[in-house]
């Protein structure tokens, strides 16, 4: 980025995303500093994947690796994944299970919760090397996190201020999220999309519901998700955390989108297998989508009955992988079991109405190359931030705007 | 060795990749058995038994279903694929049907003269064949990663 063009929030205020943001290599930094390693909750992934004292998975806070840990006493942590002595990473593997943590490169020893055990050749050979009495390799462990679970959900923190997670993202989108993680899950497995966009772009598009059924043209063709339909968007937290929902019908009969000559109705497409759409209210409140986040990286998904998390991790201003973890309950039974395995088609990178969203965030990526001045415009539904019943609505895009620009103080 | 399975299976992919290539996606259900399987999944979730994939269909009606959406709902850029297949290894189950195991790999060509390998990985078949017509009774697509570049529309 040239330094030419001004560095200073659009004067409109949230109704605004000037385009610097999702270009600037400084930005970027400073996101890593003020947002993940900050007063934020990290998605880390579910208690499911570490059921079992030492299992073990590495993931990511923003940039910086991690591990995370069960110990001899049950608990789960999160510690920086780099040795004390070099910096290089101590755990290499993406999951397993252990009683100690060895750096392959000079064989200093952790423990499950992170602390340094051991160096190797501390005191030298036959009184030959070694390090002085008075050194303090510790001095550079690698940090601790604050961990939180939440419903089987874990998250940490590098930050004393972050406030209980709860308040974190507010009551409501608690609820929401106590809903879909109403009992013990089971993983059924999981993937990555690699996005040519930055990490902001896809959490907006997660929380925008404008485009839902104006992109993802399978839901529309086949009368699945309209705006028209009812739902509501909850906006929690600082604004940041979010969870909309809708109550579809398969027979709508208004004629909105028609009468607005929108593309979304090509017609007269029908499935010749919609057995795949079937679905059960394992709810029991109608409410067949929900999506959920909570800022800066976590989706929750209940698509009908397909279910999943997703962990939003930046990788470069213009790069960010979306970790997708599909779930369902330990108590699915075989049908339930092969119900979610057909539902699975809607969503990840092949899904009929999610694969268009990998895309769409690369395609304003490439769209405001040279633009960097410019804005773009979030109107819809106000200018404020507040919960709505409708759904042509920006309002938890603007959420996102809110909290973000808090941390960052820009 | 059954040289003329071997023919028969190799034609079959063959086929079946030219079909994909030249964008004939109208075709591609009709290499399945009216009952057939079709799933793409990771090495990862394959090899520890996970039963997430990433397209799932137990019948040619639900292919036809998935070129439908392709042709007529879903976006994407304009792109194509050129799948290279090899190491195509056959063993006769019975006098009908066959299993396969293959290797392939896919380059993605976009419409902006970008060209990627976009997968690898293996074909898992079980062919069924009858005369002179071989179709898939299951194929599974075990990709050899665990992560796909922004989307993967155009089946493999």
């Amino acid at each position: 980025m040239a330094a030419t063009e001004p560095r200073v929030w659009p004067s409109e205020g949230l109704t605004r995303v000037p385009y610097w943001i999702y270009q600037d290599e400084n930005v970027y930094a400073r996101e890593q500093e003020r947002i993940y390693r900050g007063a934020t909750w990290n998605f880390l992934g579910l208690e499911a994947e570490l059921r079992d004292v030492g299992d073990f998975k590495t993931t990511f806070v923003g940039d910086m690796p991690v591990v995370v840990t069960r110990d001899e006493r049950g608990a789960l942590n999160c510690f920086e994944n780099r040795c004390a002595h070099r910096g290089a990473l101590l755990c290499l593997k993406d999951r397993g299970s252990a009683k100690e943590i060895a750096c392959v490169y000079h064989n200093w020893t952790y423990d499950l919760q992170g602390n340094l055990t051991g160096v190797a050749f501390r005191r030298g050979i036959k009184g030959q090397g070694g390090m002085p009495e008075d050194a303090q390799p510790e001095s550079q462990a690698p940090r601790k996190l604050r961990v939180t679970t939440f419903c089987g959900l874990v998250f940490a923190t590098l930050s004393e201020a972050t406030p209980p997670f709860e308040r974190y993202v507010g009551a409501e989108v608690a609820a929401r999220i106590r809903r879909v993680m109403k009992e013990p899950v089971r993983v059924l497995g999981g993937y990555s999309q690699i996005l040519p966009s930055n990490w902001k772009l896809y959490f907006e598009n997660v929380k925008d519901t404008y485009h839902a059924s104006l992109l993802h043209l399978f839901f529309s063709t086949f009368r699945l998700n309209r705006l028209e339909q009812k739902g509501g968007v909850i906006v929690g937290g600082e604004g940041g955390s979010h969870a909309s929902f809708t109550m579809m019908k398969t027979d709508s009969s208004g004629d909105e989108y028609e009468r607005a000559g929108m593309r979304s109705v090509s017609g007269g497409y029908r499935l010749e297998a919609p057995q795949m759409l079937d679905s059960v209210d394992e709810f029991g409140d109608g409410v067949t989508l929900q999506i959920l986040t909570v800022f800066p990286g976590f989706v929750l998904q209940q698509i009908m009955n397909c279910l999943a998390v997703r962990q939003v991790l930046p990788k470069g201003v213009g790069r960010t992988e979306l970790v997708w973890t599909a779930f369902g309950y330990a108590s699915d039974d075989d049908e339930m079991a092969e119900r979610r395995m057909k539902q699975a088609n809607l969503v990840g990178p092949s899904g009929y109405i999610s694969l268009e969203d990998g895309a769409a965030t690369g395609f304003v990526q490439r769209g405001t190359q040279g633009a960097a001045g410019h804005a773009s415009v979030v109107e819809m539904g106000g200018r404020g931030v507040a919960s709505s019943e409708s759904r042509v609505t920006e309002t938890s895009v603007r959420g996102l705007w809110q909290q973000y620009r808090k941390h960052m103080e820009l | 060795m059954d040289i003329e399975l071997q023919l028969t299976v190799e034609n079959l992919l063959a086929r079946y990749v030219h079909a994909l290539d030249d964008d004939r996606l109208e075709e591609w259900p009709e290499f399945f058995a009216e009952k057939g399987r079709y799933r793409i999944t990771t090495a990862e979730n394959f090899e520890r038994n996970l039963p997430l994939p990433i397209i799932y269909a137990d019948s040619r009606a639900m292919l036809r279903d998935r070129v439908s959406a392709l042709r007529h709902a879903n976006i994407y850029e304009a792109q194509r694929y050129r799948h290279a297949v090899s190491s195509v290894l056959v063993e006769r189950i019975d006098a009908r049907t066959a299993r396969a195991t293959s290797n392939f790999q896919v380059v993605r060509i976009m419409h902006t003269g970008e060209s990627i390998l976009f997968a690898s990985g293996r074909y898992l078949d079980r062919i069924c064949i009858d005369g002179a017509s071989a179709r898939f009774e299951e194929k599974i697509v075990v990709l050899d990663s665990r992560a796909v570049d922004t989307l993967l529309a155009i089946p493999i």
